[in-house]
């Protein structure tokens, strides 16, 4: 059957081949479809969140290849081959990942809806940088917006999963 | 108890918001779930002539095109304060956004596609908006004034309706010309308080599924109770056939509080028989409802040692097409007009105007907001002029706790001059400062509490864990967390072994509302009386099973001890029941009635709202630098003094985007920058170089422990105060946002006044 209303968007389907949350997947997609829509409808990976659909807020936020993108304004064929990150495939089991754990010690959210982005950012920013300054920080995370903390509370859950990571990595490293 | 009040218990919600695994409402899935969009006017005043939508309707994937054609059925108006709201819109659209047809699709690209294909035919009329234009002589009129009717929740005495003025208020007291005959010193002057968007991440989002006579809604909502309400008497049932459930909230800030999307989404899934979700983008949520622009003229009488004597204030209030909250909002508005100070006489003229533009409502500290920057930069003002200190001037006008604040209202239940102190210790008062560098304060008060009326319930289950049904909204201020420590303070009960589910308006019972900073206070008024309830049953069961009186025994840890004896909560159930199963229930209840009408007279308290700040200003741009915020958080006892904290931090970060750049801009009733694009809130970047925040506990609040509400108060306090410091280096705006382009004028003219030697042109 054509589809009168789908024509303009379903011209072809296409098979890809990606990384989520260290599983590897097909999926059969559609060329229009967006990076969120597929992780949230048909994944049901809905931490990922939808706000400002402009790649401002950053409440979309998911790792590709380790660097933030806004699913939002990401298609999901852009992922093709690559390696995603959402905020369900962070902890280690029950174990919270240190950034985690640090925003629920620091509570360093509110409405929580920010949250899985701020963190997935976060994460990737300690990654490349892992003793960041607070300049640092704000910056990093300029674009992952909050209207309920104020952000004090997110800065300094940053810093703590810093050092705790640092540390970490210390005590890895001498043994 | 560790875990009670006054403990910084980590948010019991934390670990599910920082996983992912919290719910809010669009990650909920149901079987056969419609898609659902609006489609909305884009004209701001028009009569519509003729709507076509075959051509939608037979778009494969569509499955109902609703416009007001299909609500004959029902009376189809709403509004909680004023019912002047069609559900859709009928014969004309009165703002830009205005929904006036809606389609159910299988997925949303469909649903938007035929939105596509609906066709209008508009007539264009004549349009007012702006508050001069609606106010003028010849004004479009929005409504006819004869059809307008209070709505569910009006509670506003007298509408008086004139014009486009849909509901007016006045306050006064003393006689005003004798007052200000006797003033030495006058400042008079109009400013402008611009339109603000909410900003609650989360747009609007419900789902609704109609079955039979009843209707299950899934709703992003702060007062499921209300929404209950009008969706009862819109769709004709029983209210107890409308079921809210409420999800986490992803930010509400007032945006949620009241009737926004859910009619439109029960309306489409009652045609369509299976369920719909509506979920508003950002640019669809910033025309549902915003904060009220404002026009306000204010004079200001003093003697000239600074004695404050006589105040004269008259507002006008644009509340849009629809009143939606606007006669609260307008009635807070005259409250805090005055300010909090010892006047001979004040009068205050508020006014609630429509306008063709997108509709206000609440917005955190509204009213507050609105009028304390206005009240505070002409006491500063007068200050100057009578050489006293800002400090100084206060403390010598400041009402004392017990003094009347307005006639027939609650008298003053707060340490302002405490508060004030706290804020000139954090700034350090007096101390030099460095060059441009400016430092103010500001002091007001917001009427809080909204109606106290809140019940709930406690369930102490076989296995001595406990469950508190409350219908508070936990939208990210930790009102989850609160109950919890409130219950674990009086079941003498760790804080793992209670749980707080959302509310559901079949399973928690009433509540008024979340917002007015009323939940710590009446609905844990409320869950502390249910809890006593249950700590009553336990104390008795344990004085059966251990045969000695009540006062032998000591609840502790889950337990009943008598010495070294003890018996669990989950023993003591068995015990009483004589079986493995059974629960213990206790209820609360908070009423004006039940509380000998102490509340009745209003405000259930009065919300201190003060900040502090110190701004460098840079002459060659106008931009300015917060260096330090400061709020005081005077909330009688907090029961978990980090939440309060955080909650002083946000709503400080939302008064900071208010003053300096935070402005929904219209032009002929189009918003100009109707996305986040354009539209900017404070970032990491925007944040200041330093925030204190200081918490004062004099336990003078109306709850239990003495507990009064908080988180609103410091986001009328910082504009105030950020208004202050900025006068306080020479440069005085009467108009919000602060933005650089208009500081900077102001600097250029306040320069040129000076090469004038300073003499009035």
């Amino acid at each position: 059957m054509r589809v009168e209303s789908a024509d303009v968007y379903n011209s072809a389907q296409i098979q890809i081949r990606m990384i989520v949350n260290g599983q590897s997947m097909e999926a059969t997609i559609e060329p229009r479809e967006l990076l969120l829509d597929f992780l949230r409808d048909r994944l049901g990976l809905t931490g990922a969140k939808r706000s400002c659909d402009v790649q401002v807020c950053g409440t979309c936020t998911v790792l590709m290849d380790g660097r933030p993108v806004s699913a939002c304004c990401t298609l999901v064929y852009e992922a093709q081959n690559r390696e995603l990150l959402t905020i369900e495939g962070l902890a280690d089991g029950d174990e919270l990942h240190p950034l985690q754990q640090s925003f629920v010690e620091q509570s360093a959210l509110q409405c929580g809806f920010c949250t899985p982005g701020m963190i997935l950012t976060a994460n990737s920013l300690l990654e490349e940088i892992p003793n960041p300054t607070r300049q640092q920080i704000q910056h990093y995370l300029k674009g992952n917006l909050c209207r309920c903390t104020g952000y004090w509370s997110v800065l300094e859950a940053v810093e703590l999963a810093a050092r705790r990571l640092q540390a970490e990595g210390q005590s890895e490293g001498s043994a | 108890m560790s875990e009670g009040i006054g403990h910084n218990v980590p948010r019991v919600d934390a670990r599910s918001k920082v996983t992912g695994e919290a719910i809010f409402t669009g990650d909920l899935k149901l079987s056969g779930l419609l898609h659902g969009k609006v489609l909305r006017s884009p004209y701001p005043h028009a009569l519509i002539r003729r709507i076509n939508t075959d051509r939608a309707a037979s778009l494969p994937g569509v499955v109902s095109v609703l416009t007001s054609t299909d609500l004959e059925d029902i009376d189809p108006y709403y509004g909680h304060s004023i019912k002047d709201r069609p559900l859709l819109a009928i014969d004309r659209v009165r703002f830009v956004g205005e929904p006036l047809a809606a389609v159910a699709a299988e997925d949303e690209v469909t649903a938007e596609q035929a939105l596509s294909l609906i066709e209008v035919e508009y007539e264009d009329l004549p349009a007012a908006t702006t508050l001069e234009e609606a106010l003028s002589d010849d004004a479009p009129r929005l409504h006819e004034t004869d059809t307008l009717r209070p709505g569910l929740f009006h509670g506003l005495g007298e509408l008086n309706p004139d014009g486009n003025i849909c509901y007016q208020h006045s306050i006064h007291r003393g006689d005003l010309a004798e007052a200000f005959k006797q003033a030495e010193i006058i400042v008079e002057q109009e400013y402008t308080f611009p339109a603000v968007y909410q900003y609650a991440m989360e747009p609007h989002t419900v789902i609704a599924a109609w079955e039979g006579k009843s209707v299950t809604v899934w709703a992003s909502c702060q007062h499921p109770y209300l929404v209950r309400a009008e969706l009862a008497e819109l769709f004709d049932l029983p209210v107890a056939s409308v079921r809210i459930i409420v999800p986490f909230l992803g930010g509400g800030f007032g945006s949620k509080s009241y009737t926004k999307m859910e009619p439109i989404t029960v309306a489409l899934a009652r045609k369509a028989r299976r369920p719909v979700r509506i979920a508003n983008r950002v640019d669809e949520a910033m025309v549902t409802t915003r904060r009220h622009n404002m026009r306000c003229w204010m004079r200001t009488g003093a003697l000239a040692d600074g004695t404050l004597i006589a105040r004269h204030v008259r507002l006008w209030m644009d509340t849009g097409a629809y009143a939606d909250n606007g006669p609260r909002v307008v009635a807070t508005a005259a409250d805090a007009a005055p300010g909090p100070y010892r006047w001979k006489s004040f009068q205050v003229e508020a006014y609630c105007v429509y306008t063709n533009r997108p509709p206000s409502g609440s917005y955190r500290a509204f009213g507050a907001t609105h009028l304390q920057w206005i009240g505070e930069s002409q006491v500063d003002e007068i200050a100057r002029q009578a050489g006293v200190d800002p400090v100084d001037i206060r403390i010598q006008n400041l009402l004392r706790p017990g003094e009347e604040v307005r006639p027939g209202g609650k008298a003053l239940d707060a340490d302002l001059v405490g508060d004030v102190q706290k804020i000139a210790d954090a700034l350090d008062w007096g101390s030099p400062k460095p060059p441009d560098t400016g430092r103010g304060l500001g002091v007001g008060l917001l009427a809080a509490g909204a109606r106290p009326v809140s019940t709930a319930i406690v369930r102490m289950e076989i296995d001595g864990h406990a469950t508190v049904l409350v219908s508070s909204t936990e939208m990210g201020q930790g009102v989850r967390t609160v109950m919890s420590q409130l219950a674990s303070q009086e079941l003498a009960l760790p804080i793992e072994h209670i749980r707080v589910p959302g509310g559901d308006t079949w399973i928690t019972p009433y509540d008024r509302s979340t917002g007015a900073s009323r939940s710590t206070t009446l609905a844990g008024m409320a869950v502390h009386r249910a809890a006593r309830e249950v700590r009553q049953q336990l104390l008795e069961i344990a004085s059966q099973a251990f045969e000695v009186a009540l006062e032998a025994i000591e609840l502790r840890d889950g337990a009943a001890w008598r010495g070294d004896q003890s018996l669990s909560y989950s023993e003591l159930i068995q015990f009483h029941f004589g079986f493995t199963g059974g629960e213990l229930i206790g209820r609360g209840e908070v009423s004006p009635g039940g509380n000998k009408g102490s509340y009745a007279e209003g405000p259930v308290f009065w919300e201190v709202c003060v900040g502090g700040a110190e701004v460098r200003l840079d002459r060659d741009t106008g931009r300015l630098h917060i260096t330090k915020l400061v709020s005081v958080a005077d909330v009688g006892q907090a029961v978990n003094p980090d939440l309060v904290k955080a909650q002083e931090m946000g709503a400080s970060m939302q008064g900071l985007g208010n003053a300096l750049f935070e402005e929904m801009i219209f032009d002929e009733g189009q918003i100009l920058n109707g996305t986040l694009l354009d539209y900017h809130i404070p970032t990491t970047e925007d944040m200041p170089d330093q925030f204190i925040s200081r918490l004062v506990e004099n336990e003078d609040g109306p709850g239990p422990y003495g507990i009064k509400g908080a988180g609103e108060g410091a986001l009328a306090g910082v504009p105030a105060a950020i208004v202050n410091a900025l006068a306080d280096i020479g440069v005085q705006v009467t108009e919000l946002p602060l933005t650089p382009e208009r500081v900077w004028q102001a600097l250029r003219e306040a320069e040129a006044e000076h090469d004038d030697g300073g003499s009035p042109s």
